[in-house]
């Protein structure tokens, strides 16, 4: 590994501002996935900004629902009363990722901007346009298991591996941003990006920007949720499919519906439409089969992810059976 | 304190090192200045390096040197570097010349002052090949199998036939073929290889990872072309090796010429990703089995023809058929070892190598045929149950299958099975349950131990062994106070090192047997001569008493029929000179060898849960049941049958390596990518040991069981899975897209 410099910020502001003055700087919190990507020559930061003492810790109520610090550690959220009893969708899907040990450690916003498990990112003697931009991409003929069948392009079918950030799409999250000109809010269904020509952008957060913090807006009819992951091993294993999802159902007639879908695109993948389309329906495995398909509309697969799309449906079915 | 007795559970002796992080593992060792090597790997599968540039790398800070085959130093022994006739004897790369025979090869190594520094120093390194198409390993490779020369254990033949399986099958009610996929597999010991290396004159010392000590030793030496007493090799502790430190790799060579080109001691840690290809792996396989069966469910006929990989350079041959000859009483059998070469790191032994993978086909193949028959599987084992070795046409030393059949099926409730396959459902799970034997043979090498009865009734044991972890260094000090009645913390062990007498390599579940039967041997010399020296002593209490009727307890020798008349180790030893009594024995194979057929068998009893839609299977009960001779300690061993079978769940599951086929290079070299299973992939995992005494199989009485757990249990999985579900799986491991499917 290169040697980097480290400074701590004690302030947002301060940590604005020792992001904006060395090049090649990366912020640190919780350090989960930057050290390892660091330790694999992947990032190669010349500055580290440490921002895990900045007062960004909180969860709280606010007037449409609630705040969550940035820097509030993934096992204190999912542990939150609050959270658990009115988010319980965020809890499963934060207690469904990585492992104790990592939760203690990870932060809401690091997990935001939690970046993929492509083999070929990870392996700096091949090439990738998300690592190296214009060098191709390693997966696309080569070993693409659990690689995108949805939202990919000719440059990138790499996928977003976040259990958090699928069931943040399914809550209508938004993320909040500081920056040298100010504060910005984004949805997270807009925060991460589909990867196109640019595939090195995970999300649309500028380097010089910090995420602050994360709004749960108080559903208008909270219904069921259930985030559903399968996954190679019963623990510590990255999604292979997952789903969030939440229904309001009222008299067997379908009131609100979310649905977001995981380890299949760039990005937690939502159609809104699909949702509205959903709203009247009666709640029956007809209805959510339909769905299903619909969510998968145009779905393309690889040599060896094609089985992502059974499974992606099936998934799609059992999560909405359970909250039906 | 009470007398721990033989078989006692007792902790291991160096467990509390181990929890408190005291025990310093290879990798840990220090020395005053240690200087710092990490490897650089090919990228290409096949080829020639065409230019090396290290000029980024020498411009940085504390770089030493950049040793590649432009500048290694050379080897006097580098002729010996072929394919040996065992299994440890590996062609190694020690940067002798410009050849990549796989992808993720070494072919150099930075030298510098930080561990830092050096791995910086290494992603600077800008290497140009010129390539060559890639021959691809199993299943995609078309290359013309070949005959190897040899199977891994000299004892065993290539290929066999008794019998006519032409007749045998003809004479069947019904015949089964079925062809089974295994996976590349590797290793992965937690701890990774390392070795720290320095030279004082041309005595060379090594800190490092090896299953074999003495046997590191020779190696080491033979290469460099000097004596093996100028090698000295430590291994105090290690973090499991699984086969992977039991042959000699290019590591072992790679860290003394590096601490020889820069003249320092030099520590080599190998990153987890290159224990992906330099350290060996597990052939993948495809195998073919034939079986014939009358329809009472007599077995008539079986072929076993196995296909494995080995590296361009190398012969290894995975042993996948060598149970089959053995395992039921068939008239009619055949098989057959072929392999590939590929551009592949060299293929070699990894836990139970041969048995895992072949086992895996044979008792899938068995169950279907039981299926076929509409006869219980556990029957129709009975049914065809060896009294005696039908390949060697032998007896058994000991077999206990039988029992161990029958108080599994009793203990897992085998009678509630359901007849019919995908019959139980519980919610969003089809329920299955599925059996399978389990065997490993008996290997025993040759093992030197010293045993020393001190005057203050303590005993010195010293043996080159070395304790992989699995608990050797606790059970061979049980065994020498077995011998002299006393208890085990009254023995000091002086093992982990080659300044001691020569020992065994830990691999092929041979440790106990071997070292073991050396202690004991050793022991029993020891206590002979101390019961002579009481009954030769007038001033003894036991003076002319008969050998027979002496013997030792609580420290003591006494008179078995009145042992209030005796004496104290202590005092008899004071009598005579003050001198402790010593004793060192080489102990190796006898008779038995040609007179009698030994292996450890059991049954393993296996309850899955499947989840169809989402394609998830879990272990929800897991029972094993073992009969391997003397159990010297209930706890240590009842661990390697668990860590076993966890083996088999991770091969029947989730282990394989996932293969860029265009580069031949593995992309999933980490423990993120690369399963094994976690906790919550098992529920309910027992292992119990059916009592057998042995006499015969060697002194100590002992049969190996650090394979045993995984050779039954994949199949066994598999077997569940198909009752589950009532689909067949051929294909390792049994993933979600197969499982949906």
């Amino acid at each position: 590994m290169k040697s980097f410099d480290y400074v701590q910020a004690s302030q947002p502001a301060d940590a604005l501002r020792l992001i904006g003055a060395a090049p090649s700087s990366r912020f640190i919190a919780g350090g989960t996935n930057l050290v390892d990507l660091i330790k694999y020559e992947v990032e190669n930061p010349g500055t580290l900004v440490d921002i895990s003492q900045l007062p960004l810790t909180k969860i709280e109520k606010t007037a449409t629902g609630i705040r969550i610090g940035a820097l509030a550690r993934n096992s204190d959220v999912a542990a939150n009363k609050l959270i658990a009893s009115q988010f319980p969708l965020l809890s499963e899907a934060l207690l469904a990722g990585a492992s104790p040990q990592l939760r203690n450690m990870a932060t809401m916003g690091g997990n935001l901007l939690q970046r993929t498990r492509c083999n070929y990112f990870y392996d700096p003697s091949q090439p990738c346009n998300k690592r190296a931009p214009g060098s191709g991409c390693g997966a696309i003929g080569g070993y693409n298991r659990i690689h995108a069948i949805l939202g990919a392009s000719p440059q990138c079918i790499a996928t977003n591996p976040s259990d958090m950030n699928v069931a943040l799409s399914a809550l209508d999250a938004v993320v909040q941003i500081s920056g040298p000109n100010g504060n910005r809010s984004v949805p997270v269904i807009d925060f991460h990006r589909l990867p196109g020509d640019t595939p090195q952008k995970d999300s649309v957060l500028e380097p010089d920007e910090l995420i602050v913090a994360i709004d749960l807006p108080t559903p208008k009819n909270a219904g069921k949720s259930h985030y559903l992951k399968v996954r190679d091993r019963a623990s510590y294993a990255f999604a292979i499919i997952s789903v969030a999802a939440r229904l309001a159902v009222d008299g067997g007639v379908i009131r609100e519906a979310r649905l977001a879908l995981g380890g299949v695109a760039h990005k937690p993948w939502r159609l809104v439409a699909v949702e509205n389309q959903l709203i009247g329906k009666p709640a029956t495995d007809a209805t959510f089969q339909a769905a299903a398909r619909q969510l998968l509309a145009g779905a393309q697969p690889h040599e060896h992810n094609a089985f992502k799309i059974k499974l992606a449906q099936s998934a799609i079915v059992r999560a909405l059976q359970t909250v039906a | 304190m009470a007398k721990k007795l033989i078989g006692d559970p007792i902790d291991r002796i160096d467990g509390t090192q181990k929890v408190t992080g005291s025990a310093r593992y290879s990798a840990d060792v220090k020395r005053p200045g240690l200087v710092h090597g990490v490897l650089v790997m090919s990228t290409v599968a096949n080829g020639t390096i065409q230019t090396l540039d290290t000029t980024e790398t020498l411009r940085l800070p504390g770089i030493l040197a950049v040793m590649s085959h432009t500048n290694a130093p050379k080897l006097g022994g580098m002729d010996k570097n072929k394919s040996g006739e065992t299994a440890s004897d590996r062609v190694l790369h020690v940067f002798q010349d410009n050849l990549v025979h796989y992808n993720n090869q070494p072919i150099a190594m930075v030298i510098a002052d930080t561990f830092e520094q050096a791995v910086e120093g290494a992603s600077l390194v800008r290497v140009t090949y010129a390539t060559e198409p890639v021959k691809p390993g199993l299943p995609t490779s078309t290359d013309k199998p070949l005959t190897p020369p040899r199977l891994p254990r000299v004892d065993d033949q290539v290929d066999t036939t008794r019998g006519d399986v032409k007749k045998g099958m003809a004479g069947a009610a019904s015949t089964l073929e079925a062809t089974y996929k295994t996976p590349t597999q590797f290793h992965n010991a937690l701890e990774p290889h390392a070795v720290l290396s320095f030279w004082e004159g041309d005595k060379l010392t090594m800190y490092t990872t090896t299953q074999g000590i003495s046997g590191y030793q020779k190696r080491v030496a033979e290469l460099f072309g000097m004596p093996k007493e100028n090698v000295r090799v430590i291994t105090q502790y290690l973090g499991g090796g699984f086969g992977s430190k039991g042959t000699t790799f290019s590591q072992a060579m790679l860290g003394p010429m590096a601490a020889k080109l820069v003249g320092k001691p030099v520590k080599l840690v190998l990153k987890r990703e290159h224990m992906f290809g330099m350290v060996g792996s597990r052939s993948a396989t495809v195998q073919t089995m034939n079986v014939g069966a009358t329809a009472d469910g007599q077995l008539t006929a079986m072929t076993h023809d196995t296909l494995a990989q080995t590296s361009a350079f190398d012969e290894f041959m995975e042993p996948a058929g060598t149970i089959t000859r053995m395992l039921y009483a068939c008239p009619n059998l055949a098989t057959t070892h072929k392999f590939i070469k590929a551009n592949v790191g060299s293929t070699s032994p990894m836990r139970a190598p041969g048995e895992a993978p072949g086992v895996f086909a044979l008792e899938c193949a068995i169950d279907e045929m039981a299926d076929k028959l509409k006869i219980d599987p556990l029957q129709f084992r009975l049914k065809n149950y060896a009294e005696e070795d039908p390949h060697r046409n032998r007896p058994f030393s000991s077999k206990s299958l039988r029992e161990c059949y029958q108080q599994g099926a009793d203990q897992f409730g085998w009678s509630k099975r359901a007849k019919q396959p995908r019959a139980t459902r519980d919610g969003n799970y089809l329920v299955g349950m599925g059996m399978a034997t389990t065997v490993y043979p008996v290997n025993r090498g040759e093992s030197t131990a010293m045993v020393r009865l001190n005057t203050d009734g303590t005993v010195r044991l010293e043996t080159g062994t070395q304790d992989l972890g699995t608990g050797t260094f606790t059970i061979m000090n049980q065994l020498a106070a077995e011998v002299l009645g006393l208890s085990p913390d009254q023995v000091t062990l002086g093992a982990g090192d080659s300044k001691y007498p020569e020992a065994v390599g830990s691999g092929g579940s041979r440790t106990t047997v071997t070292t073991g039967s050396a202690v004991t041997q050793a022991a029993q010399e020891v206590l002979k001569k101390a019961k002579k020296m009481a009954y030769s002593d007038k001033k003894s209490p036991l003076y002319a008493v008969a050998e027979a009727e002496i013997e030792a307890k609580n420290g003591r020798l006494e008179s078995k029929s009145d042992p209030k008349k005796g004496e104290s180790f202590t005092s008899l030893l004071k009598r005579n000179g003050n001198k402790p009594i010593e004793a060192t024995t080489l102990s190796k194979s006898g008779a038995e060898k040609e007179t009698h057929s030994m292996s450890a068998f059991g049954a393993i009893f296996v309850e899955v849960r499947v989840d169809e839609a989402l394609g998830e299977v879990r272990i929800s009960r897991m029972l094993g049941n073992i009969a391997a001779g003397k159990i010297v300690n209930a706890k240590t061993a009842k661990s390697q049958i668990l860590g076993g079978m966890v083996w088999g769940v991770s091969m029947a599951l989730h282990e394989y390596a996932a293969l860029d086929t265009r580069n031949a290079r593995i992309m999933n070299p980490n423990l993120a990518e690369y399963h094994v299973p976690v906790n919550a992939d098992i529920r309910d995992i027992d292992a119990i040991f059916i009592d057998e005494a042995d006499e015969t199989v060697n002194p100590a009485g002992v049969k190996g069981i650090g394979e045993i757990g995984i050779v039954g249990t994949v199949s066994a999985i598999a077997n569940a899975i198909y009752h589950a579900t009532g689909k067949r799986h051929y294909d390792l491991p049994i993933t979600v897209e197969k499982l949906i499917g």
